[in-house]
């Protein structure tokens, strides 16, 4: 018994070590940005500059119109799988291994081929940026709300709607959806943290995404890119607890809403 | 015109019919079990009232109307579910509203519905409770308000008390009852369990593999079996195996004791079937009975309210009930007992996979 949690202890420690020396290295190494002292002078250099604020603001439009693409394209097909199509559950599932197998570069080349010319035009439009997205996110999404299909009483809770005169889309938004909100909620915060960083994508279709730009202040500065690699882990962390935060006052304001 | 018909029902799933030739009238107001083992299509017909399966063949009738193609939504039927299926995001209150606010009542209208409702079910104090804060037999309560708060034209219920332990069961089951007669609601009821069953309806339908095997009262269903399925499948039964003696005047004989049974045996062949309900059987105390039945007591099973005996009559084991007192004197086990029981007891049925019973 004791030796077991004295194993386990030992994992926890190594893991807590492998994931947190590199941070404390790379932020500690941030903070050598004057001689001699430790400062905060490479963070004021990030910040300084018009175009961190500019990229962040752009891929975090980017993610959020991904996670609202992904999850309109996404829910009710897996929904649909789960009600009405068992049997296209391997083929859907297939489909969402490919994005690990087929590699960005392929993927936004074979999109620039089919899109860059007439009769989609598209390269230009964040449209394809955010298809593009929706690809690399669709394992992560599928899964999580695959997942969180599978821990209801689906067919039993929109039986229930139905037989109380329900259509499918108060199913959907006041029975399904709210019952999922853990799995949606994961889906959400793995799409952006992987939007976030992008990089193949953004940089070949020419956006000014924050992936590239960490790539490019990585490739002339010193201090600055491990300034900003801390930055982005905290901006991304803070704003995954802000949704999470939004999220639960949501259900608490919708529950004293309804109740009367 | 009966209030909900079924006429000639099929439902199959690929080529196996689990639902065949079912059809039943069901009158208004009239509370129907369908009662079967697993697998009988109890529940198949009941999701097709529903409108959760489409019958392969045959048609649906509410009220005079056709609803064989009509979606669930839209059928004006109610149903409650084994796992009661209340919304967990939902509290009680919220449950109830729901049917309410889709069919858009008035916020007055739904106030005093829902609390009518939490009324009907003895939860007045519960109604802000999520379903998780609930026991089973108050989330059953609570998914039969939600269900019955929309006025449904017929109640369905798929096992409701199955998941529930045996206190809650029976009295959730008079409740339901109860609710029932109150709101005059024409009800479906599915079981597997024969003492819901006999106890909650008026009518009961006995299944066993996708068709009926009786329709009937659970008086008629229990003391006038049609079937030797419904016979062994309704309460216990003891199966005896008997020579015919003179078929005329009902004469039998078990392991060379004669039983006289109360009409002509119609049964055909020389050994035939003699059933006997375990609480139809006395042991001989002086008053005289039809029938008797020598043998010895073998068992003592005690089950709070019924003692149940065990006695070897030649080759057969014979059971029989009767009330617990406390100053019950039993004889010891290995003695020597008659069994005494009327004429009407007797059940006579063909030796070899009969159809018809002929009873008292």
């Amino acid at each position: 018994m004791t030796l077991r949690r004295g194993w386990a202890w030992l994992w926890m420690v190594l893991g807590f070590l492998y994931f947190f020396i590199p941070l404390a290295a790379t932020f500690i190494f941030s903070l050598h940005g004057q001689r001699g002292v430790l400062s905060f002078i490479a963070y004021r250099h990030v910040f300084a500059d018009p175009q961190f604020l500019a990229t962040f603001t752009f891929s975090l439009e980017m993610a959020v119109c991904t996670i609202v693409a992904g999850l309109c394209l996404i829910i009710p097909t897996v929904l649909w799988i789960h009600l009405r199509a068992p049997w296209a559950k391997p083929i859907v599932e297939t489909f969402s291994l490919l994005p690990f197998v087929i590699p960005p570069i392929v993927l936004v080349f074979g999109l620039i081929r089919m899109y860059s010319a007439p009769p989609f035009n598209l390269v230009a439009s964040r449209g394809l940026l955010v298809a593009g997205y929706v690809v690399l996110a669709f394992p992560y999404i599928y899964r999580s709300v695959d997942g969180g299909l599978r821990a209801i009483d689906l067919r039993g809770l929109t039986e229930a709607a139905l037989s109380l005169g329900a259509g499918w889309g108060t199913i959907m938004f006041r029975v399904v959806l709210p019952n999922m909100r853990v799995a949606l909620l994961s889906a959400a915060f793995l799409t952006f943290s992987i939007v976030i960083g992008e990089l193949t994508l953004a940089v070949m279709l020419a956006w000014p995404a924050f992936g590239p730009y960490m790539a490019l202040v990585g490739r002339d500065l010193a201090y600055e890119p491990a300034a900003l690699a801390i930055l982005s882990f905290l901006l991304t962390w803070g704003l995954i607890g802000l949704i999470q935060l939004a999220s639960r006052g949501m259900a608490k304001a919708s529950a004293i809403g309804g109740a009367h | 015109m009966a209030f909900l018909e079924l006429n000639g029902v099929v439902k199959r799933f690929g080529r196996a019919a689990v639902v065949d030739g079912f059809s039943l009238a069901v009158e208004e107001g009239e509370f129907v079990s369908f009662l079967g083992g697993s697998g009988c299509g109890k529940t198949t017909t009941l999701r097709m009232v529903a409108g959760f399966e489409t019958p392969t063949e045959g048609s649906i009738r509410i009220n005079g109307a056709e609803v064989t193609g009509v979606a669930p939504n839209r059928r004006g039927v109610g149903m409650v579910f084994q796992n009661y299926a209340l919304f967990p995001n939902m509290t009680v209150r919220r449950n109830i509203e729901f049917g309410l606010k889709v069919a858009k009542w008035r916020p007055a209208e739904i106030r005093a519905r829902v609390a009518e409702m939490l009324e009907l079910i003895h939860m007045e104090e519960l109604g802000e409770r999520y379903p998780h804060q609930m026991s089973g037999g108050q989330q059953q309560r609570a998914s039969l308000a939600r269900a019955l708060a929309v006025r449904p034209r017929v109640l369905l219920l798929d096992e409701p008390l199955s998941a529930l332990d045996a206190k809650i069961r029976e009295r959730l089951r008079t409740e339901i009852r109860a609710i029932q007669q109150q709101t005059g609601i024409t009800t479906i009821y599915v079981t597997h369990d024969q003492e819901e069953a006999l106890s909650l309806s008026d009518r009961i339908v006995v299944m066993q593999a996708g068709r009926i095997e009786q329709v009937g009262t659970p008086f008629e269903i229990y003391n006038h079996p049609a079937t030797p399925f419904v016979a062994s499948f309704i309460g216990n039964l003891n199966l005896l195996e008997a020579e015919v003696v003179d078929a005329a005047r009902g004469l039998l004989a078990v392991d060379g004791q004669e039983v006289r049974a109360a009409g002509p045996v119609t049964a055909g062949g020389s050994r035939v079937k003699l059933a006997l309900r375990p609480e139809m059987l006395a042991l001989e105390d002086g008053i005289l009975r039809a029938n008797t039945l020598e043998g010895t007591l073998a068992n003592i099973i005690f089950l709070g309210s019924i003692v149940r005996l065990v006695i070897r009559v030649g080759s057969h084991e014979l059971f029989l009930d009767r009330f617990n007192a406390p100053h019950l004197a039993l004889p010891g086990v290995g003695s020597r007992v008659s069994v005494g029981f009327a004429r009407e007891a007797c059940l006579v049925s063909e030796a070899e996979a009969p159809v018809e019973l002929v009873g008292a």
